[in-house]
């Protein structure tokens, strides 16, 4: 019993944690166009990497390259230290269970009511009593700010926002260490990608998440965001703090972090 | 001191796990090892215990300072077990919480969620409600098929009035969809049925010594009948389904309605083109199913029965006049206008769910085959009293 008294903090807050996701010399290739292009990157157990780059370089593209959904041409991926290449269909589920995702349409089941979308995962991997599931359910509903009695809808009832809001619910349904939002915030109002952005930091604290986040919110990459990466050329051009991004002397990242919109959000909330 | 482990496992794998200390009346419950969604099933059914193991205590101390990792599944179960000893008149709390599971509690803190339970209707009471429900559907599909025959019609004449309006491009498209690409398996399915056709007359009429009539039996049911019914049955499930599912997923995109608020017509732009293709290319199809039919039927005739190829043709000239040809062609028109519209109608009627895609299109296919033979039997009838 003593040593159920040890538990693993793994996660403890060290400033240079181990590689959750690592991706090296990845090639993605459409016919001839290389969307990707030798490309490195490492996500951090318990970060939260804000992920930028011009519409159409291919943002989304690497996400659904580690998440397996597009067939990569070369190079190497690891989740959890294993590289997704030489595992088995068995560890492949574990690995899957402990993952979750935010599409940037939601992609919730049209089929199925905004409750039973979110006991989706927990159907198919736990075996729960239906009171516990119903409940988690609601739960997770009410984490993401919706009512209870949004259970019952359908997804084709729900506005855009609040579609976000039940396809986190639904990522966040196993409890995962690591959740890919692909855009969470566009189509969000203000104050909505706000109260976003909180959730994501209060989940990462309580949870110890990890969180890969694509998004175009200046805000989101100010507010919430440990690191940020951007993405030109299939290569991430550079990754660091939002001092970094501010300091680098790339053309593309000079116009997204220091025109209008940036300057004003600079001006509103100086650099923490 | 007693731990529960339940069923051993390996060493290195770590279980939730929990102790009870007991001091009088006051109990403290010490939680260890991972109470996360991994073991979730566990995780219930220790909680689901606690109140029996806790009997007799009221005053519960929750420990949680043993536990490896919390996450919102572990946590709201364990607060779950607080609330229900607060319930039953135990004071229960928690101690030793580190500032994460502090955070973590306070945004599971255990609340009823779940509402009342809905009393269940009686089951008389749903079956009568499903069958006002059918009853009330079907007067809606009639009037609903009804007004979009009007408003056809509406679009008809307006293009009419403006013959710049109407798109043949899509005509052309849908032509070629509708009719070119159905060629090889309506008339391969049509030479097959004159095969058969052919082939039982001559079993049944030789009984008879009647063979020679078979090729009366064949012309005058392929034109008739069998010809425009195989052709309108197959395009009801070849291209009704495919309109329905078309207009269908333009439907759940939000197409239709950007078309509306650009000042398109959608029945101009989608509805007319595919219409009146179908009303094109159904009697041409109609055409090759007669002559294969008729063929398959030569070709049994002519190996099976005995028929050669010049007391075929000769007798076939005697059998069928133009107007046992026109019977069969006129029909298709009508056929081609009914499932057109139907499956326009529910094509338009898809909401946003993949499942009303599918339920609409099946309805789609079901509908246009049960009116086409529906059609089918009121021209008989009109035929007949007309003598044609």
């Amino acid at each position: 019993m003593s040593e159920a008294a040890a538990p693993a903090v793994e996660d403890a807050k060290t400033p240079d944690r181990e590689a959750i996701i690592r991706v090296r010399d990845l090639v993605v290739a459409f016919g001839e166009k290389r969307v990707m292009n030798g490309l490195n990157l490492d996500v951090r157990r318990g970060e939260i990497l804000g992920f930028v780059g011009a519409s159409g370089a291919g943002k989304s593209v690497l996400t659904r390259t580690i998440l397996g959904l597009v067939q990569k041409q070369s190079g190497t991926i690891e989740v959890f230290g294993e590289s997704l290449d030489d595992i088995s269909p068995q560890r492949r589920r574990a690995i899957e269970r402990r993952w979750g995702v935010l599409f940037q349409q939601g992609a919730l089941f049209s089929s199925l009511n905004v409750k039973q979308n979110v006991q989706v995962p927990m159907r198919e991997y736990l075996k729960l009593s239906p009171r516990l599931m119903d409940e988690l359910a609601i739960l997770k509903l009410e984490m993401v700010g919706l009512k209870a009695d949004v259970g019952g809808k359908n997804p084709s009832e729900l506005s855009g926002g609040m579609i976000k809001r039940v396809a986190l619910a639904r990522a966040l349904s196993l409890d995962p260490d690591i959740v890919f939002l692909d855009e969470p915030t566009s189509g969000l109002d203000p104050i909505g990608a706000q109260d976003f952005d909180e959730l994501i930091a209060t989940l990462q604290k309580t949870l110890g998440l990890t969180v890969f986040m694509v998004t175009h919110d200046l805000g989101s990459l100010y507010s919430v965001c440990d690191r940020i990466a951007a993405l030109g050329d299939g290569k991430v051009i550079a990754v660091g703090a939002i001092e970094t991004m501010l300091e680098s002397r790339d053309p593309w990242l000079q116009a997204y972090f220091h025109g209008k919109r940036a300057q004003s959000l600079v001006g509103a909330e100086p650099a923490r | 001191m007693a731990l529960k482990t339940g069923r051993a496992r390996g060493p290195d794998v770590m279980e939730p796990e929990f102790a009870i200390e007991r001091h009088g009346g006051e109990a403290r419950l010490i939680l260890a090892g991972p109470w996360t969604t991994v073991d979730a099933e566990r995780i219930e059914r220790l909680a689901d215990g606690f109140a029996t193991d806790l009997k007799g205590a009221t005053r519960v101390l929750i420990d949680l300072s043993r536990v490896g990792r919390l996450d919102t599944l572990g946590a709201w179960v364990v607060d779950r077990a607080r609330a229900t000893f607060q319930a039953s008149g135990v004071d229960a709390g928690y101690v030793n919480l580190t500032q994460e599971q502090k955070i973590l509690l306070n945004e599971v803190t255990y609340r009823d969620v779940l509402g009342k339970p809905q009393p269940a209707q009686s089951q008389a009471v749903d079956i009568l409600a499903d069958v006002g429900q059918a009853m009330v559907g079907s007067w809606r599909d009639l009037v609903g098929g009804t007004s979009f025959l009007g408003a056809l019609v509406a679009a008809i004449g307006r293009v009419l009035r403006n013959p710049s309006k109407f798109r043949f491009t899509p005509l052309v498209f849908h032509l070629e969809a509708v009719g070119l690409r159905s060629v090889p398996i309506i008339a391969l399915i049509s030479f097959l049925v004159g095969c058969i056709v052919a082939q039982q007359g001559i079993f049944q009429l030789r009984k008879f010594g009647a063979t020679p009539f078979v090729v009366d039996l064949i012309g005058i049911l392929a034109l008739r009948e069998l010809g425009v019914l195989l052709t309108s049955i197959m395009i009801a499930g070849r291209s009704g389904s495919a309109f329905t599912a078309e207009i269908g997923s333009m439907k759940m995109r939000e197409e239709i309605d950007a078309l509306r608020v650009m000042g398109l017509d959608p029945i101009e732009v989608l509805v007319l083109p595919r219409i009146f293709a179908l009303m094109i290319a159904l009697p041409l199809l109609t055409f090759v199913a007669d002559i294969a039919s008729l063929f398959g039927g030569g070709v049994v005739a002519w190996i099976y029965g005995s028929i050669s190829q010049d007391v075929y043709l000769d007798r076939l000239r005697n059998a069928v006049a133009l107007n046992t040809f026109l019977v069969g062609l006129i029909k298709a028109p009508f056929m081609a206008l009914v499932i057109g519209v139907i499956a326009c109608i529910e094509g338009l009627a898809v909401k946003g769910s993949a499942e009303s895609l599918g339920r609409q299109v099946t309805a789609s296919v079901v509908k246009s085959i049960f009116m086409v033979i529906v059609v089918d039997g009121l021209f008989a009838m009109f035929f007949a009293a007309i003598k044609y």
